[in-house]
């Protein structure tokens, strides 16, 4: 007779297993961020890649949810004449969360999902391997640059994503809901503060380096072939994901607790 | 710790297993390798010579036993002094392993500019070089591996093999996957390597025409040990059963029975 709690046992070591062995690469990764030598031109490579070759998905990603947002606020506040909060709303709903949790996805679907496949493959080709016999530390050549750039770079991409997100709330409230265009900015202006921005920079901080430590451990630690980097792939997705939506309470609790006690 | 002889390579009792202890690959690994000598090691798939030159690069460390270079215990090495070693060490991947999103030149400088050793532009005159070196011409230094026939890549892993000017070359399967006339070339290649770097080479492979013209000695290795080392002309006279078996190819013999055991 099977022990009905032996796969709840094993699936808690399992759990257990995993969490000591990411703590180590993240250790170690992050040590290796602050040790020289550092590898400019990696570094540089990751920092386009992140910063500038994601924008327009997340730029295209911004724009519809402002609007979305701007089009769903007016039929919900229509029906109790609050039709002028819909600038306020917009603009707080995209500062604070919509601008990174929904570029932090993205980006893990897009730069998540390319570092796990690149390392993985590299992994399974022994070209990480190949690095060692070169006298280079595959942390530091491959890990590191991408780290410091996710975690730099996100922030950038986040605070353009709030202005194509603010400005895609103000094409739907200005050309198709009829709204003023001066006071409509003049609304967005004076409602939004400086902690709504940080905190959503912060986020984006965070969320970058979640998401390239996990597309970083994942393909890291690939094997087997096209089904292990395509396996390391998608849980470098899934992980990141569910990551960015965990820390996203979290950080949102630590900045805006004061407000939800009263 | 220092030894006396003049081993380049010493391997003294390596073990190393899988699966927990469960999966025993090497056993009873024991073999010199003398300065400037070129020793082939032979064996079946699955025999563990893939692990040997791991464990000898740094890249998987044994459960016990020892391996040193130049007198110098490697097992027990951390990452920043097993650098400072493989300074000393070039390696032929089986599939070239060359890196994807770097060109020719890039990849077979990489040592050169990963050690410092001189910049870009003298780094890429040397990638010409040793292009050269390895029949390929200069107009290749500019493209990317994705755009090189398997061939071709396993020249240029060569070239980075030997950039650095190493003292310990491994070649890993060098003759895997090519054509009888490209394997020659390659097999001329690694010797012509050999003699001019002057470097001790530890080659792995299961290809007896390839063992024969590269290696100076031949060890063969099964069932986790080494069970016959020698002179390359002494194979044919083994009175080794697995060793006849082996290098004439025949399906009967011990090799197969231990398979079925």
């Amino acid at each position: 007779m099977i022990n009905p709690l032996r796969p709840i046992g094993s699936a808690f070591l399992a759990f257990l297993a995993t969490a000591g062995r990411l703590t180590l690469f993240l250790v170690n990764a992050v040590s290796h961020c602050v040790r020289p030598p550092f590898y400019g031109r990696q570094l540089s490579r990751q920092l386009i890649e992140i910063g500038f070759f994601t924008l327009p998905v997340v730029g295209l990603t911004a724009i519809f949810a402002g609007m979305v947002l701007a089009l769903q606020s007016y039929t919900g506040f229509a029906r109790f004449s609050a039709e002028g909060a819909i600038a306020n709303v917009v603009v707080l709903s995209i500062t604070r969360e919509l601008g990174p949790v929904l570029a932090g996805l993205m980006i893990a679907g897009r730069i998540g999902a390319a570092m796990a496949a690149e390392i993985g493959t590299m992994r399974v080709t022994e070209q990480v391997d190949a690095l060692t016999t070169l006298s280079t530390n595959p942390m530091k050549y491959l890990v590191a640059p991408r780290l410091i750039a996710g975690t730099i770079m996100l922030p950038f991409v986040v605070l353009i994503a709030d202005i194509i997100g603010v400005f895609g709330g103000y094409l739907v409230s200005v050309y198709k809901l009829g709204f003023n265009p001066s006071n409509y900015i003049q609304n967005t202006w004076e409602f939004v503060t400086t902690l709504d921005i940080v905190s959503g920079l912060v986020k984006a901080s965070v969320f970058g380096f979640i998401t390239t430590l996990m597309g970083c451990y994942h393909g890291y630690h690939s094997e087997g072939g096209a089904q292990g980097v395509g396996k390391a792939t998608t849980n470098a997705v899934v992980s990141a994901s569910i990551l960015i939506l965990c820390f996203n309470y979290i950080l949102t609790l630590i900045f805006f607790t004061k407000d939800v006690s009263g | 710790m220092s030894q006396d002889n003049a081993a380049k390579i010493r391997l003294r009792g390596v073990r190393k297993t899988f699966a927990g202890g469960k999966k025993v690959v090497l056993d009873d690994v024991n073999l010199d390798i003398g300065k400037g000598e070129s020793v082939v090691i032979i064996g079946g798939s699955g025999t563990g010579k893939s692990v040997t030159i791991k464990c000898m690069l740094g890249l998987m460390r044994p459960d016990s036993g020892s391996i040193t270079i130049d007198g110098h215990e490697v097992t027990q090495m951390s990452p920043a002094e097993r650098e400072d070693i493989n300074r000393q060490v070039g390696m032929l991947f089986q599939a070239a392993a060359l890196f994807d999103s770097l060109t020719v030149w890039e990849n077979i400088a990489f040592g050169l500019i990963a050690r410092n050793q001189c910049t870009r532009g003298d780094a890429r005159d040397i990638a010409a070089e040793k292009l050269k070196l390895v029949g390929l011409t200069p107009d290749l230094l500019d493209v990317t591996p994705s755009e090189l026939s398997s061939g071709m890549q396993k020249r240029v892993g060569l070239a980075r093999a030997i950039a650095t000017d190493p003292e310990i070359i491994f070649f890993d399967e060098p003759t895997t996957g090519l054509d009888p006339i490209m394997a020659d070339v390659i097999n001329n290649l690694i010797v012509h390597v050999n003699q001019v770097v002057g470097a001790t080479a530890v080659t792995i492979t299961h290809d007896m025409a390839s063992a024969r013209k590269i290696g100076d000695r031949i060890a063969m290795l099964h069932g986790g040990e080494i069970i016959w080392a020698g002179p390359k002309d002494a194979i044919d006279y083994s009175d080794n059963e697995y060793v006849n078996q082996f290098i004439h190819g025949r399906t009967d013999g011990p090799i197969k029975m231990a398979m079925r055991r």
